[in-house]
């Protein structure tokens, strides 16, 4: 039994802290990382900055060198796709059929971007989600003023707008929510750097997207079942709309939200509904475990499954899934002999104060909390020229998320108390006053 | 153990500050990671070494 190792199923940011939170823990038998892109794990929040900017080059984003790898001793499975996993054997399937019986497993294989049917295939469409997705982008971004529309008016979209706006391209921005980014940081957050993205020349547009022109000129619909072209493919020349506006366009890219990676979760002990479905410890099942954007859990203070597509939640939940793994190992008597001090006694509930930002021009936006699902909203505006505003979120009375918009780090750290242990309403609007009082 | 920063990377979440406060601190203009203390007392390390773990811009590196 204790040859058998545990595999971590992603490498990236969750992945990697996995397999080194396992070491750390104390597991010293055979530990393999699997990740079906051919990299070495690299961090992806600057996929959509600092590289897209070309400020930064890949070599920037590796998470861990190679040197920094080779004391973990992973068997490290790079380029190679988990497939299947039998819950109650723990046995992992990889591409090509190799079958991996595992002492544990840990789930983090993210999320994928989402695309359009109707964008399949064309040349000049991208989507924006792994290092080569963002090297594609910036390649065809490198050659000149190009006129970029963006779909998806969500986090991603607008960070990759506000970048594309910075290297002098022509951008515009059109997605279904009337106020851009309104689902993550409210509409009155969303409405400032809507004033924002204006101000630097983003044309900013609410509606459906209906379909894509294509330079032959033949429209094609986001339903229509269309043939391969023969040769090169077709390229895009334009976004069409729902209202039949044509929005012409060199480049196109998709940021219209991504789906949890468990299509190949397949085996009925695991409930796959909107990502890997896990209990309070993150466990899935006896020994299998999930962390990062993949991974849906019960969190102890809000009472509901929650998952998180956020950095900081990434490497948290990866820690804590890897202890609690370990632990219950341990309590099995399946952790390898010689292993080097005490492993974790007993497992622990994640209860994690989520946070996540990000970058839009001079502007950086930091979130506590949580801030979608909220029923209420109070956005106070301390600034309006220099975009400075705080965000306060509740559900059921109480004050659950808090969002900072260019706001000095102590004040943001005090407004991080607020909403650590979630509390009444009233008590935190008092709190986020006293605390941006100086602002 | 000695501490070094690849600050230009930091994003500014402040998570070693609230987990170390001995050891980082931010920039008030930006929020920059600030190093307080390269070589920190062994009472630091393992709050060190969980803010390394912690960073979500991998901007700290441990030699122990």
């Amino acid at each position: 039994m204790t040859d058998r190792p545990i595999a971590v199923v992603g490498a990236s940011a969750a992945g990697i802290t996995a397999a080194e939170a396992l070491r750390r823990a104390g597991w010293t038998g055979p530990l393999t990382l699997i990740g079906d892109e051919p990299h070495l794990p690299y961090d992806r929040p600057p996929l959509s900055k600092q590289l897209l900017h070309g400020a930064w080059e890949p070599e920037r984003l590796l998470l861990r060198t190679a040197e920094q790898l080779d004391p973990l001793g992973l068997d490290l499975r790079l380029g190679t796709r988990a497939t299947g996993l039998d819950v109650a054997t723990r046995t992992l399937t990889l591409a090509g059929g190799e079958r991996l019986a595992c002492a544990g497993v840990i789930v983090a294989t993210g999320v994928a971007a989402r695309t359009l049917p109707a964008a399949d295939g064309l040349a000049g469409v991208f989507t924006l989600r792994t290092l080569d997705d963002a090297l594609a982008l910036r390649g065809d971004l490198a050659g000149g003023p190009r006129r970029l529309v963006v779909v998806g008016n969500g986090v991603l979209g607008c960070e990759a707008a506000a970048v594309a706006r910075e290297l002098g391209h022509d951008v515009t921005l059109v997605g279904r929510e009337p106020v851009p980014m309104a689902a993550a940081v409210g509409r009155g957050i969303g409405e400032l750097l809507a004033e924002e993205h204006r101000a630097r020349g983003v044309r900013l547009l609410t509606a459906e997207v209906a379909g894509f022109e294509v330079a032959a000129g033949s429209a094609v619909g986001v339903a229509a079942d269309r043939t391969a072209a023969q040769g090169a493919p077709p390229r895009v020349s334009g976004v069409r709309l729902a209202g039949g506006e044509l929005l012409p366009a060199d480049l196109v890219l998709l940021a219209i939200g991504s789906a949890p990676a468990v299509g190949w979760l397949t085996d009925p002990a695991l409930d796959i509904t909107d990502g890997l479905r896990c209990d309070t410890y993150c466990a899935a099942a006896p020994g299998i475990y999930a962390a990062g954007d993949v991974a849906r859990w019960e969190h102890p203070e809000h009472g509901r499954p929650l998952r998180f597509e956020h950095r900081m939640n990434a490497t948290e939940q990866a820690m804590a899934a890897a202890r609690n793994l370990v632990a219950e190992l341990a309590a099995e008597g399946a952790l390898p002999g010689g292993a080097e001090g005490a492993p974790p006694p007993e497992r622990r509930p994640f209860a994690p104060v989520p946070y996540f930002w990000s970058d839009q021009y001079a502007l950086k936006l930091q979130a506590y909390g949580l801030t979608t699902g909220a029923d209420e909203v109070e956005t106070t505006v301390l600034d309006r020229a220099a975009r400075r505003a705080v965000a306060l979120f509740g559900r059921d009375g109480r004050a659950v998320g808090v969002l900072a918009c260019g706001l000095p780090p102590r004040q943001i750290r005090a407004l991080r108390a607020v909403v650590a242990g979630p509390g009444p309403w009233e008590e935190a609007r008092a709190a986020v006053r006293a605390a941006t009082a100086a602002a | 153990m000695k501490i070094t920063l690849d600050a230009d990377k930091c994003c500014a979440a402040g998570q070693c500050v609230l987990i170390a406060p001995e050891v980082f601190d931010q920039r008030d203009e930006d929020g920059v990671v600030v190093l307080l203390d390269a070589e920190p007392p062994a009472g630091q390390h393992a709050a060190v070494r969980e803010a390394a773990a912690i960073c979500p811009a991998a901007v700290i590196e441990v030699q122990e």
